[in-house]
């Protein structure tokens, strides 16, 4: 069974205060997502990501289609028991603290209460902020307001957890332990279904991405099949003179120089001819590698040719 | 469902409480000491009534200040800061929200008047050095501030699911002036001999909440006794148009795109 079917859901915006005009955010999206696979939607700023989560979430109305999650509407309150939502930058009752607020959460989503004095601390601790105490959440770094927003979307272990942007904003180690926690969800099995921009995140943790583009669908795809795809040029990397460069060009290559290093993309049929050369050279070689198609490069391939994505928003 | 809305009641009170709304008490209780020290010490033998004007007053007015400037946020604010997605993405219904919202602060004032009553009656005690059977006869007086509160917390609420906090304070203050003279408003429409006019007032003085006939101030201060007819009245006026106005909002509120 598919943990998200979602069928023609569409959302457009009247803008303009005497003469209204019909802006889409979203245009018809045919969308489905199996259990326990970690779905990557992607999408540049304005794209629709957001809006296809707040419409998932119940917090937009549809223009049209319709949406199911774990076999039931989405808008069933039973579905709303089973699934978590990090919403992007996360803000929360800043006059709680992170245990409270977790608290008040669990009660809302019908947790026990000696299941909730259990989840609670233990879900601080696996969040990373088992010591925050008393201290209120308008105190947060903008780390720990995302963690907190990641604890109370899985608090009470829901089976599909969605996720705006999760990384958005943090640093590289705040990045690193959000991308360990969502590894954890993964392998507890849990459907992720999480919208982000940086495709260096997507890549290493989705299994399929879409890729959204002004509000509509341009394509669905898995990963792995992306990412191994072809292995047409190779990457030589070489140190001292940078004299090669010109005769690789003439080879195909593309070249560039940081620092004492130089960095060469050859066409694979060319490498031996470009690897002869740098030893008349006496060039210092430091490496060969395949060029690996990236979640990027494709990223890119899709939305090429395609005019500058306009924000809408409500 | 009953969990739910007694949850959300009980965060939107611990907010009001955390945000430092109960210091208004301070203010209450040092106007109500400085008060009966100074008619304490003039003494001309209508202390007392000047007493229990102002603390009434006082009551009434700071109540309602609270009532509006929390009621028009209530659900603006969780909008504005986007607290509500977090919210509505669990099993919890639109209108449980409302309505939750609408019993946490309401429940704030009652906690609130309640200790301005016990302020009120112990500056009363001070002055006259002991209680009377009569001044039971005061609580009428506050239990209708009560029903008063209790409209006015269900108006801004409504105002507070369309509109932004200043424009919801703007129209929930000028409910609150016309509403304190609904009466005048019915007798300009009885002496009207324009038809259109006469049906313009007696729309308006039936539309606005009649916050006149819940003013007994006065009354009880010169010990005229409040009927039971009145208070039956009143309170079932009281909780109809509460009643009404927040489910007023739940209609708005069901039907509204959030940002």
């Amino acid at each position: 069974m598919a943990a998200i079917e979602i069928s023609g859901l569409e959302k457009t915006y009247s803008v303009g205060f005497w003469r209204k005009r019909e802006v889409p955010a979203l245009r018809p999206l045919h969308l489905s997502v199996e259990e326990g696979e970690v779905f990557g939607y992607l999408g540049a700023n304005g794209a629709g990501k957001t809006t296809t989560l707040k419409l998932l979430m119940g917090i937009t109305f549809p223009t049209g289609g319709s949406a199911r999650i774990l076999g039931l509407d989405y808008r069933d309150p039973q579905v709303r028991a089973q699934i978590g939502f990090l919403p992007e930058q996360p803000y929360f009752y800043d006059h709680l603290t992170a245990g409270e607020l977790l608290e008040y959460y669990a009660q809302l989503s019908g947790v026990p209460a000696a299941e909730r004095k259990r989840r609670v601390p233990q879900m601080l601790e696996r969040v990373g902020l088992p010591h925050v105490g008393s201290l209120p959440l308008r105190k947060f770094s903008k780390g720990m307001m995302q963690r907190v927003g990641i604890a109370q979307a899985v608090l009470h272990d829901p089976k599909v957890v969605f996720l705006d942007e999760p990384m958005s904003g943090l640093d590289p180690i705040g990045r690193r332990e959000v991308r360990d926690l969502m590894q954890g969800l993964k392998d507890e099995g849990k459907t992720i279904f999480f919208s982000t921009h940086i495709l260096s995140d997507a890549e290493s943790l989705c299994d399929r991405v879409a890729v959204l583009h002004r509000g509509e669908l341009r394509c669905v795809e898995k990963v792995g099949e992306l990412i191994t795809a072809k292995h047409d040029r190779m990457e030589v990397l070489w140190q001292g003179d940078a004299a090669p460069s010109q005769d690789l060009a003439a080879l195909g290559a593309e070249c560039r120089t940081t620092g004492d290093q130089v960095r060469a993309v050859v066409p694979e049929a060319k490498l031996d001819a470009a690897l002869e050369l740098l030893r008349n050279h006496r060039a210092r070689l430091i490496s060969v590698t395949p060029v690996r198609t990236t979640l990027e490069d494709y990223f890119l391939e899709r939305l090429a040719g395609a005019a500058d994505p306009k924000e809408v928003k409500p | 469902m009953t969990s739910r809305i007694a949850w959300i009641a009980f965060n939107t009170f611990r907010e009001a409480v955390r945000e430092r709304v109960l210091y208004n008490l301070v203010f209450f209780a040092l106007l109500m000491v400085s008060s009966a020290l100074l008619f304490g010490g003039i003494s001309i033998g209508v202390e007392r009534l000047f007493l229990i004007n102002l603390g009434l007053t006082a009551i009434s007015l700071f109540g309602v200040l609270i009532a509006i400037f929390l009621g028009i946020g209530l659900v603006f604010k969780e909008i504005e800061k986007r607290t509500l997605y977090t919210m509505l993405s669990r099993p919890v219904r639109r209108w449980e929200f409302i309505v939750g919202k609408f019993f946490g602060l309401a429940g704030t004032l009652v906690v609130n008047t309640f200790f301005m009553a016990v302020g009120f009656y112990a500056a009363l005690f001070y002055l006259g050095r002991t209680l009377t059977a009569a001044d039971a006869s005061l609580l009428v007086a506050i239990y209708f501030i009560v029903l008063q509160l209790l409209m006015v917390t269900a108006l801004a609420l409504l105002f507070s699911t369309f509109s932004s906090p200043v424009l919801s304070a703007v129209f929930a203050f000028a409910l609150f002036i016309a509403g304190s003279f609904a009466e005048d408003l019915r007798a300009f429409a009885a002496l009207s001999e324009v038809g259109s006019t006469r049906w313009l007032a007696s729309a308006a003085a039936y539309l606005v909440p009649n916050f006149s006939a819940l003013n007994v101030i006065s009354s009880v201060a010169h010990g005229q006794a409040v009927g039971g007819a009145l208070i039956l009245n009143n309170t079932l006026y009281a909780l109809f148009y509460a009643a009404a106005a927040v489910f007023a909002a739940i209609l708005v509120f069901e039907h509204r795109n959030l940002k």
